[in-house]
């Protein structure tokens, strides 16, 4: 592959391995995915909050010069430290510093993206300060030193048998237990101790309120108030793009986020932090790191409008049957696999060809991003770029070949399903990649175009 | 260039022409009979509703409930008589070990049975996150369809902190299997007054 390391493809076979896995992998997060269809079915505005919901973001990226500044001074005016980072290295001294100047040398961190994407964690160790993750998931994959694999669900590629050796070995559960009311009791107790004895607290943003200066930290645990609250010094973490004009949007964005999420009708918790509590010092760093360059890209910056919901990896075919780690990069499936290639298009030049650009992730979005057809154009530029594969290189210039030509399209199809039917070898060999581990389906007897043309004397 | 500078600069150049913010939705979802559907979705994500006809009645069902518990603690006038006295000003750490606490919220929203409660109602903002059971109290006729109609309520009121809170502390990060108490509160019960 044109990285030295390893490709989505090749984590992907890696992960593949165990088809056992790989199946529980994938139905565990379609049942997810199904969830969210039943609690936006209970909805019959669900449809007009997407659009809604999509206008307002639309609006956000086309005055967020004013926005940002407008929720700057407001935050400011309620006494809340403002900071700038362009980048990760900055957002991480930015952190560094606070906690230097209040002498503090070990925190509590509830879920934020952004921290992952800036690689905090691994800053702040290597200066001598530990980092307690406090969502249960992200607690469990940062004892086993992996990253999260999900953005909402961090540890849904481990099994619970997995978890109970970890915490066997860190927490000391008993050998062998595996039930999660009694793992998650023993986190429980664990992290209620680091949450009693931290000064400090890092929290995400999920949004940022321009006329009001407040934000909004949503969890079903917990963890970002048990830190907030208890914590001498809140800092929280926020991209530019997370700024929402007023504060009743809010009602459209918390009737969105945790159904298309995980199906429920709100988190537990939708917390508003409008002013430090008294005595406590609160700071929010505004954070670049490449979305003004996004922002810049007509055909991408439509990804800025990522509510971090989580539901296009739930419902990706390819996401559910490679898992996370394979996108070697923070954020996975459909919408990292758009943003990754913003920040570093050599490094990431294999994700957008990890989608069957079935579109299933547009469908699904709460903000109407048009995911499957950015991946598509992602995949243009890299090729114009020269940073894809040769393979795919040649595949892609076929496909556009293909598409671009009506007739051409026609017998390919035709050909294709021929060769399905009498030849299956041909296709199902080491030579297709797409056959490893699948077994290719049986092929219509007609396309869609033939049947419609025989039905409707076309 | 400062850092912030040069932010503001680039968002300037690359964000693409103005487009309006669109006008809030309307008509959107209206129940019959909003408590019935409150209490139905709080039975779904952990909860447990109890419509009582006054504070009386609401103090039988407390003292039957969290019997014998050493700290239960309030911000409700009415309540005063069953629960500890002068906690208010003490360092939020020490409520590490509140058993109960009662508070009440502005209202409630039917569609997910959130309630509303900004800081002058918790006593102290870690209150309704550290104690190990949390009851909170809500009048009938506070109890909203939507969330449309909750920003319309909160308007422009001002506040250091709230939050919308919808059941018990939660999670599945294992295996998807739901655990009520990750952190906070293990249950959560709600008294709607009538
Ligand atoms: S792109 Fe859309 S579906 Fe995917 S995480 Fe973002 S908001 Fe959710």
């Amino acid at each position: 592959m044109s990285t030295g390391i390893k490709d989505h493809a090749a984590l992907s076979d890696l992960f593949n391995q165990d088809e056992a896995r790989v199946d529980w992998h994938d139905e565990t997060l379609w049942f997810v995915r199904a969830k969210r269809d039943k609690a936006a079915n209970t909805l019959e505005e669900w449809e007009a909050l997407r659009e809604n919901a999509s206008q307002i973001k639309d609006n956000v990226l086309s005055n967020l010069h004013d926005y940002l500044s407008e929720f700057e001074s407001n935050a400011q005016k309620n006494g809340v430290i403002v900071h700038w980072a362009a980048d990760a290295a900055e957002h991480n001294q930015i952190v560094h510093s606070i906690l230097k100047a209040k002498e503090i040398t070990r925190m509590v961190k509830s879920k934020s993206m952004l921290t992952e994407e800036c690689h905090l964690n691994e800053y702040l160790q290597q200066n001598g300060i530990e980092v307690i993750d406090t969502d249960l998931g992200e607690r469990i994959v940062q004892l086993a030193g992996e990253p999260p694999s999900h953005i909402v669900l961090p540890c849904i590629h481990k099994k619970k048998e997995e978890i109970g050796e970890l915490f066997h070995e860190h927490l000391g559960t008993p050998k062998g237990a595996s039930d999660p009311q009694l793992l998650t009791a023993a986190a429980r107790v664990h992290l209620r101790e680091k949450f009693l004895t931290r000064r400090a607290a890092i929290t995400g943003v999920n949004f940022a309120v321009a006329e009001t200066g407040e934000f909004v930290v949503c969890t079903n645990e917990g963890n970002a108030d048990m830190g907030a609250h208890l914590s001498e010094v809140h800092i929280a973490c926020m991209g530019i793009e997370k700024i929402i004009p007023k504060r009743a949007n809010l009602g459209v964005f918390l009737r969105l986020l945790a159904r298309s999420a995980t199906g429920q009708p709100i988190t537990t918790y939708s917390s508003h932090f409008r002013t430090p509590r008294a005595g406590q010092e609160m700071h929010l760093i505004l954070v670049d790191n490449g979305r003004t360059q996004q922002l810049g890209r007509a055909d991408f910056r439509n990804s800025l409008k990522c509510i971090r919901c989580g539901a296009c990896m739930n419902t990706c075919p390819v996401y559910r049957r490679s898992g996370g780690h394979s996108y070697h990069t923070a954020i996975a499936g459909p919408i990292g696999a758009i943003l990754a290639p913003n920040l570093d298009m050599k490094q990431y030049a294999d994700l957008p060809f990890a989608s069957t650009l079935c579109g299933s992730c547009t469908n699904v979005c709460p903000v109407k991003i048009n995911i499957h057809e950015q991946l598509y154009k992602w995949r243009q530029v890299i090729v114009k770029e020269g940073y894809a594969d040769p393979k795919k290189a040649i595949a892609m210039k076929t496909m556009e070949f293909t598409l671009s030509n009506p007739s051409v399209y026609r017998t390919a199809g035709k050909a294709g399903r021929w060769v399905m039917k009498n030849a299956p070898f041909l296709v199902n060999n080491k030579l297709n990649a797409w056959y490893k581990q699948r077994d290719m389906p049986t092929p219509p007897q007609q396309s869609f175009r033939e049947w419609y043309k025989k039905n409707n004397n076309e | 260039m400062s850092s912030r500078a040069q932010i503001l600069a680039r968002v300037k150049e690359n964000q693409p022409d103005l487009t309006v913010l669109p006008a809030d939705l309307i008509a959107l979802v209206q129940y019959a009979d909003p408590v019935e559907m409150f209490g139905k979705v709080l039975d779904g994500i952990g909860g447990m509703m109890h419509p009582v006809k006054d504070y009386a009645e609401m103090i039988g069902l407390i003292n039957t409930q969290f019997a014998g518990l050493p700290r239960i603690i309030s911000t409700i006038p009415e309540l005063k008589e069953l629960t500890e006295k002068d906690w208010e000003n003490q360092d939020p750490h020490s409520y590490e070990n509140v058993d109960v606490a009662i508070i009440k919220a502005h209202f409630g929203v039917a569609e997910n049975a959130a309630l509303w409660v900004t800081e002058s109602l918790m006593g102290q903002r870690v209150i309704p996150f550290i104690c190990q059971q949390l009851v909170v109290v809500v009048h009938k006729k506070d109890i909203l369809s939507n969330m449309q109609e909750a920003y319309q309520q909160i308007a422009d009121s001002v506040y250091g902190f709230g939050a919308f809170i919808a059941g018990p502390s939660k999670t599945a990060d294992i295996e998807q299997s739901l655990v009520l108490g990750a952190h906070g509160p293990k249950n959560m019960t709600v008294f709607v007054l009538a």
